[in-house]
């Protein structure tokens, strides 16, 4: 009997012990986890991203390729990889960055660290003609959407160092802007101590002017600031158009661990640019030109610059679809405030200042601001709604927050997977949101894909919008590394398939093959090229070591889809030109021998006879 | 014998009736649709060409589809095979058959002028001679171009005729060939001669009676 008992008595015990063991553990998985992450209603899902075989995706998505240089462009709903536009990087594929004209537009660097597309816009609506993008090397490029081909890289651009704040298009894009991330001294090459960081470094903003007809980029103006860093920027549309925003962080004027020293202050700005005064200065020959480019100095023009305070370490800057809010998200808080375009107008006419930085005039916060809402932790950026919502990503938290403008109240939430940047909408940064697709960019995707090795993918989510609720719907793997992009409905765009014969105006080009054939001047040879199925004419020309060979090459094709190739062997040539196309290659023929080349592009049945060879002697 | 001689003599010198010159002048009037419409269309489908590749024979020229693109889309890959270019050069027909067209019309409104029924036989007999020998032209033309392979030809194929009429498919491509506009008014023209020298004719057998 007390065996018996004791043994009660220990079943107990153990039952006891071990039930207080277990609810000290932790779970195996995050609250929430058993839902899955964001695991939506699978079969109504697949259905709304399937895009049967022969269908056509509804959107255009032109993801940046971040320090890839490249411009990614997908297809929404499926989120398939349609193309690669190369832009700051070499890419092979297409041939970019060998032939002549490419390899002179990409100058000295191979590389460029692209973020911010920016469609052209009419009006505040994307117009379909060009997208612009950012090089943090000071430049920026344009892509025209006729032949989705870059034309032109502008830069580096006089005292700009670092360019993120960029390539925000104006409303009728009139000018894509920019700003510095990094101050230095300027004009480049002037060198001081980083112990006058305060007062020698500076910041600069940027109007780049753009050619209402052609696209062409030129430099416009630029205004010269305090040494901020100069994050990210939106242009004023509607209400407040004429103005441009750009967020810093840095106000402190730190140097040295920035994580610490810039983190110091409860708020730092948004700077608000009167950017029809800087125009209208910069024509009336104001500011001084340093480094080739005129700037301007806010001090000597009045109304040209103001600070607005922003809390705390704020990136993005988002204008609303009617221009008279502006959405500030200060990356170290928990709220996203929203200014007052009227409260701002207001405040400058009152001269309602709290003090100023270098003679540039400090809005009082409490004056323009307002709201602060509270979407959660780390916001960054917002996109827009055509129903009055807002959309904010947020870092910390790794979700997207659903507010409503004016009532400022968050009405949903969905988790990203994980730690999401920037977010793009359909048309979500124009004056008409399109609402139905929302893309969240995320910077970590691990354990959302089958194991790649340490080098991780990024991960792109694809959220439903069109109703109440935000429903996750894909997970798609982005090439590396998406910061923002740009969504435009698939029916605004209508390229090109061919480049018309009638169109060309190569001074080299041929369209026939009987003028195929090598011409000398001297140690300079020229061989004039056809490409067509399935022969490569010359089949062969002989130059002789030392000479400076000018390959121009000229698929005469009018077919879609029938690119040739030429890849010279031992000669890191690589060309691609497409139906109509016409491009040079220069090279010194620095090796004797028989070198063979060939199209790389497989075209045809017989694409593999068309080769030949060049004799260097 | 000498009687039926004399006989068909008196019908033939016989006038010819309202009914009939109306329909000779209608049949010079379809003539104008058979020049400005094309007499024949090829296309051609193939898993590449879902849009298909478009041949238009005119009386006088070759028109490609897609903007001229598709003819020398054809030519490019009928070279594979050895086969000659389709060249308005090679097509002796485009030369004679505007002129033809235009002695027709001339005739017919000669025939509905002067109205005689040796006129109008004259026309239908000319006309028929001429239909039948612009088809064989036709096809003898296509039996030439399926058969003049280059025999250095990458790919070689056994000699061939595309379709004169309906479907055919030749290696990856369907190939459908079909009389078009063109060739309809000229077939109706062909009906106009009938129905005028069947009327003219019964017209003169009651008048001789």
């Amino acid at each position: 009997m007390a065996r018996r008992k004791g043994a009660i008595l220990w079943g107990v015990l153990a039952v006891a012990v071990l039930g207080l063991v277990s609810s000290r553990c932790a779970p195996s998985a995050p609250k929430g986890a058993k839902k899955g992450a964001a695991v939506s209603d699978v079969a109504t899902a697949a259905m709304k991203v399937y895009v049967a075989p022969g269908d056509l995706d509804e959107y255009y998505l032109f993801a940046s390729g971040g320090h890839s240089g490249q411009i990614y462009v997908y297809g929404v709903p499926s989120m398939r990889h349609l193309s690669t536009i190369p832009v700051y990087t070499p890419y092979p594929a297409t041939g970019y960055g060998f032939d002549d004209d490419s390899k002179k537009m990409l100058g000295d660097l191979t590389w460029g660290d692209a973020h911010h597309p920016a469609l052209s816009e009419t009006k505040g609506d994307y117009d379909g003609r060009w997208l612009f993008i950012n090089d943090m090397n000071a430049r920026v490029a344009r892509i025209d959407l006729r032949d989705f081909k870059t034309k032109q890289i502008l830069g580096p651009i006089p005292n700009v160092s670092g360019n993120h704040g960029s390539a925000f298009v104006t409303p009728n894009t009139e000018y894509s802007m920019m700003a510095s991330r990094f101050s230095i001294p300027i004009p480049k090459g002037t060198v001081v101590g980083i112990d006058k960081y305060a007062t020698e470094y500076k910041g600069v903003v940027t109007g780049v002017k753009i050619d209402p007809k052609t696209g062409e980029m030129s430099f416009g103006w630029q205004i010269v600031t305090p040494p901020f860093n100069w994050d990210l920027g939106d242009a004023g549309k509607l209400a407040s158009d004429g103005w441009m925003f750009w967020t810093c962080y840095n106000s402190e004027r730190a140097t040295g661990k920035l994580e610490v020293t810039a983190s110091q202050r409860d708020r730092d700005y948004i700077a608000a640019v009167d950017w029809r005064l800087a125009e209208k200065s910069a024509a009336e020959g104001k500011g001084t030109m340093i480094g080739g480019i005129r700037v301007l100095d806010p001090k000597a023009i009045p109304g040209l610059v103001y600070l607005m305070p922003c809390g705390k370490s704020p990136h993005g800057v988002d204008v609303t679809p009617d221009g008279k809010w502006i959405v500030g998200s200060g990356k170290l808080q928990g709220v996203t405030t929203v200014f007052n375009f009227e409260k701002i107008q207001t405040a400058i006419r009152n001269k309602d200042f709290t003090g100023d930085e270098d003679g540039i005039p400090v809005l009082k916060y409490e004056s323009i601001k307002d709201a602060e809402v509270p979407v959660g932790l780390g916001p960054l950026h917002t996109q827009f709604g055509p129903d009055g919502y807002a959309y904010t990503s947020l870092f910390v938290d790794s979700a997207i927050a659903k507010w409503k403008l004016g009532t400022w109240e968050v009405v949903d939430k969905v988790p990203m997977s994980y730690a999401i940047g920037h977010l793009c909408a359909a048309h979500g940064d124009t004056v008409h949101p399109q609402g139905k697709w929302l893309v969240g960019l995320n910077k970590l995707s691990h354990g959302r894909h089958l194991s790649v090795g340490p080098s991780q993918p990024e991960s792109s989510q694809l959220v439903d919008i069109s109703e109440e609720k935000m429903k996750l719907v894909l997970d798609a793997f982005t090439e590396p590394e998406p910061h923002y992009a740009q969504m435009i409905r698939a029916d605004m765009l209508h390229p090109i398939e061919v480049y018309p014969k009638e169109e060309s105006k190569h001074p080299l080009a041929i369209w026939d093959v009987k003028d195929a054939g090598l011409t000398r001047n001297g140690s300079k040879v020229l061989v004039k090229m056809v490409e067509v199925r399935s022969t490569i004419t010359p089949t062969d020309f002989e130059v002789k070591e030392g000479d400076e060979v000018t390959l121009a090459i000229t698929n005469i094709e009018q077919t879609t889809d029938m690119l040739h190739g030429l890849g010279l062997l031992d000669y890191n040539i690589n060309i691609v030109v497409d139906p109509g196309e016409t491009k040079t290659v220069t090279f010194k023929a620095k090796k004797k021998g028989v070198f063979p080349y060939y199209c790389t592009n497989f075209c045809s049945a017989l694409h593999q006879e068309m080769q030949g060879y060049m004799m260097v002697k | 014998m000498r009687q039926s001689i004399e006989k068909v003599n008196r019908l033939l010198d016989a006038p010819i009736d309202l009914g009939p010159r109306i329909l000779l002048v209608l049949a010079f009037v379809l003539l104008l649709p058979a020049y400005l419409t094309p007499l024949y269309n090829l296309t051609m489908f193939a898993p590449q060409y879902q849009d298909g590749l478009r041949l238009h024979i005119y009386s006088y020229r070759l028109e490609g589809g897609n903007g001229g693109q598709d003819i020398k889309e054809i030519n490019l890959l009928n070279h594979y095979i050895g086969m000659k270019d389709l060249a308005a050069e090679d097509f002796t027909e485009f030369k004679w058959l505007p002129f033809v067209i235009g002695i027709f019309g001339l005739l017919f409104l000669r025939a509905a002028v002067m109205g005689k029924m040796t006129h109008l036989v004259d026309v239908l007999v000319l006309y028929v001679y001429f239909g039948a020998f612009a088809l064989w032209s036709f096809a003898y033309k296509m039996y030439w171009y399926g058969h003049n392979l280059a025999p250095s030809a990458a790919v070689r194929v056994a000699p061939f005729t595309p379709p004169l009429f309906g479907y055919r498919k030749l290696a990856n491509f369907e190939v459908y060939s079909y009389p078009a506009f063109g060739s309809y008014a000229l077939a109706a023209v062909a009906l106009c001669l009938l129905v005028a020298f069947v009327l003219a004719w019964r017209e003169a057998r009651r008048a001789a009676a």
